[in-house]
């Protein structure tokens, strides 16, 4: 801290492309954060590429890895023989692209609903976002304790009910019943953001439709849908940075049983989770760092959309 | 901002029963969502045999909260994880904060050359697959004996939440009026001055949503907690799991305990909803 003080003492000016010091000046109160950062996040993901290219593995289960071997590209060819590392690509594309679309959807229509005044609106809020601040564990839990289970599940009591056969839904349909908890915790949030976005929508523009003649219907397609675009987009790009990396619920639910398996949970097996082969186990996740750099261009893009209109504002 | 505004926006052109068909509409949605987590609690209350059957026949007890508050020797105590969570959760937020603010104040209020790369470099880091780098993680872990200790856990959620943070409260530092940082750069004010008397009043309800949701991400975490954690600094999720494994299916019991687990989130949540969400946006919703 001594630094930035000193710095701090220098005289104000405040332009880009000021002196040095300046420059420092400003420099200084971002650098702690930068430096925490790089050290935490970047550092690692060096070690892992080195790893993927070592036979690196913990013959033992003694949680001390052995010593290594560079293997050269051995473990990346590996991964393209690996039918079940295809599985759980294909798994993760469809676990996440379905939670997301049908959060967003879900999310959306509630946002409309609720942007309107009736009574208790303010509760009805309340009791939707409420999936979203469970911890995933527990939501997971009571989805396969309480609603799935053909012990003791809610869901299986109605199908009996109604003398229809039960279903044993997390054994017969573990990717639906995953992306069912996921679905649940996740609308709230995108409800959250269309609702944001609803609510900045210029109400005189609005109203002038309104007094034009505009129905209902036309007021959302011509003028609401576009406007929710931007947060369409955005509440995609958050549920996807989050949703992809899902292990929680997998844990959980089905231990990684048959077309459970996303790249996370695979990744997981393959390494810490009982296969302890850092060295394989690495490059997967070097692979997979490729493709979610594909995906984040494309997000960034999105975010920098966002801080575009920022500076025109 | 949400409540702010009451009227309706798609009320134009809305007949009277059309409005309260809705809301009746939105309450048996906002109910149906909502039922799995007041089925739990409900069972919370409930006896063993009631629970698992799905019944009503011994009417609603609290010993299922004694139950799982008392400490069986070798099993994860409730108080134990309590505690991990409790520090873990605000000695990382705290850092979090104290990390984020000048952060934020470097991008948002005097911002740095290439302010915006900076920023993306940021959230890039939460693009990064957790899988791409817990190995490495998890070697040095154990080669620095800090498996199973707190801190291990307190350094991985400061770097899960501070972009997040970062972004945040950038958002909330840039709707700061200029004039009033002005004013202070003129009265020569220090940086530290100027975030506690003019910048940190007028950003402190949205710097408060922020501090909530590394709280909220923080207490869920789950997967570096067990991958790391499973020696004496288990942290809440890992006592909710504890209660499925070690002691069966006793469906009460868990219930109780998910509740337990979820409650002091859940609430602050409830508190803070209007906020958390301008928050969330990262600045795209004013």
């Amino acid at each position: 801290m001594s630094a930035a003080d000193a710095t701090l003492s220098a005289p104000v000016k405040g332009r880009v492309g000021d002196p040095f010091g300046s420059a420092w000046r400003r420099r200084a109160p971002l650098l702690p954060a930068l430096v925490f950062t790089i050290l935490i996040t970047q550092l690692p993901f060096l070690v892992s590429i080195y790893y993927s290219f070592t036979n690196l593995k913990d013959k033992t289960q003694s949680l001390i890895p052995e010593p290594t071997k560079y293997v050269g590209i051995e473990n990346y060819r590996a991964i393209f023989n690996d039918p079940f590392f295809r599985q759980a690509m294909y798994t993760s594309v469809k676990m996440t692209v379905s939670a997301v679309v049908l959060s967003l959807i879900f999310g959306t229509l509630f946002a409309l609903l609720l942007d309107r005044k009736f009574f208790g609106q303010g509760i009805v809020r309340t009791l939707l976002i409420t999936p979203f601040l469970l911890m995933p564990v527990v939501a997971a839990l009571i989805w396969k304790q309480q609603m799935f289970s053909s012990l003791f599940g809610l869901l299986d009591k109605v199908l009996v009910f109604f003398g229809l056969n039960s279903v044993a839904f997390i054994s017969d349909h573990p990717l639906a019943s995953i992306v069912t908890v996921l679905v649940w915790q996740w609308t709230p949030f995108m409800m959250l953001i269309m609702l944001a976005g609803l609510q900045s929508q210029p109400s005189d523009i609005l109203e002038a439709a309104g007094v034009d003649g505009a129905t209902s219907f036309g007021i959302f397609r011509q003028l609401t849908l576009p406007h929710l675009r931007r947060y369409l987009e955005l509440g995609a790009l958050l549920g996807s940075i989050y949703i992809v990396q899902a292990f929680d619920a997998i844990d959980v639910m089905t231990g990684g049983g048959p077309g459970s398996t996303n790249i996370p949970y695979f990744v997981y097996e393959e390494s810490i989770g009982g296969g302890f082969r850092y060295g394989s186990a690495s490059a997967y996740a070097i692979v997979v760092v490729v493709f979610s750099i594909v995906i984040a261009t494309f997000a960034l893009r999105v975010l920098s959309g966002l801080l575009k209109d920022e500076d025109r504002a | 901002m949400i409540g702010k505004r009451k009227g309706s926006r798609l009320g134009v052109g809305e007949s009277r029963a059309m409005m309260i068909g809705l809301g009746l509409g939105a309450w048996v949605i906002g109910i149906l969502w909502i039922f799995p987590v007041g089925w739990t609690l409900l069972t919370s209350f409930k006896t063993e045999q009631d629970a698992s059957a799905q019944t009503f026949h011994n009417g609603l007890t609290l010993s299922r909260y004694s139950d799982v508050s008392q400490s069986t020797t070798g099993t994860l105590s409730l108080s134990t994880a309590f505690t991990n969570s409790l520090v873990v959760v605000l000695v990382s937020t705290t850092i979090v904060m104290l990390l984020a603010l000048p952060a934020a104040y470097a991008l948002a209020i005097r911002p740095v050359h290439k302010w915006r790369d900076v920023l993306f470099f940021f959230i890039s880091t939460k693009f990064l697959p957790i899988v791409a780098s817990i190995f490495p993680i998890y070697v040095y872990a154990e080669k620095w004996n800090l498996i199973g200790t707190r801190t291990i856990l307190i350094v991985l959620y400061i770097a899960i939440n501070l972009p997040l943070a970062i972004w945040m409260t950038r958002s909330f530092f840039v709707e700061v009026p200029r004039e009033l940082i002005e004013a202070a750069e003129i009265d020569g004010t220090s940086l530290f001055n100027q975030l506690r008397s003019v910048i940190l009043p007028i950003a402190a309800p949205g710097i408060a949503a922020t501090a909530l949701l590394c709280v909220i991400f923080a207490w869920n975490e789950y997967f570096y907690a067990i991958q790391l954690n499973f020696a004496g600094a288990s942290t809440m999720p890992q006592w909710v799991i504890g209660n499925v494994s070690t002691r069966g299916n006793f469906l009460a019991k868990l219930s109780a305990a998910s509740i337990i687990a979820c409650l002091p989130v859940v609430l602050a949540g409830w508190a803070a909803q209007k906020r958390m969400i301008r928050g969330l946006s990262m600045g795209a919703i004013k």
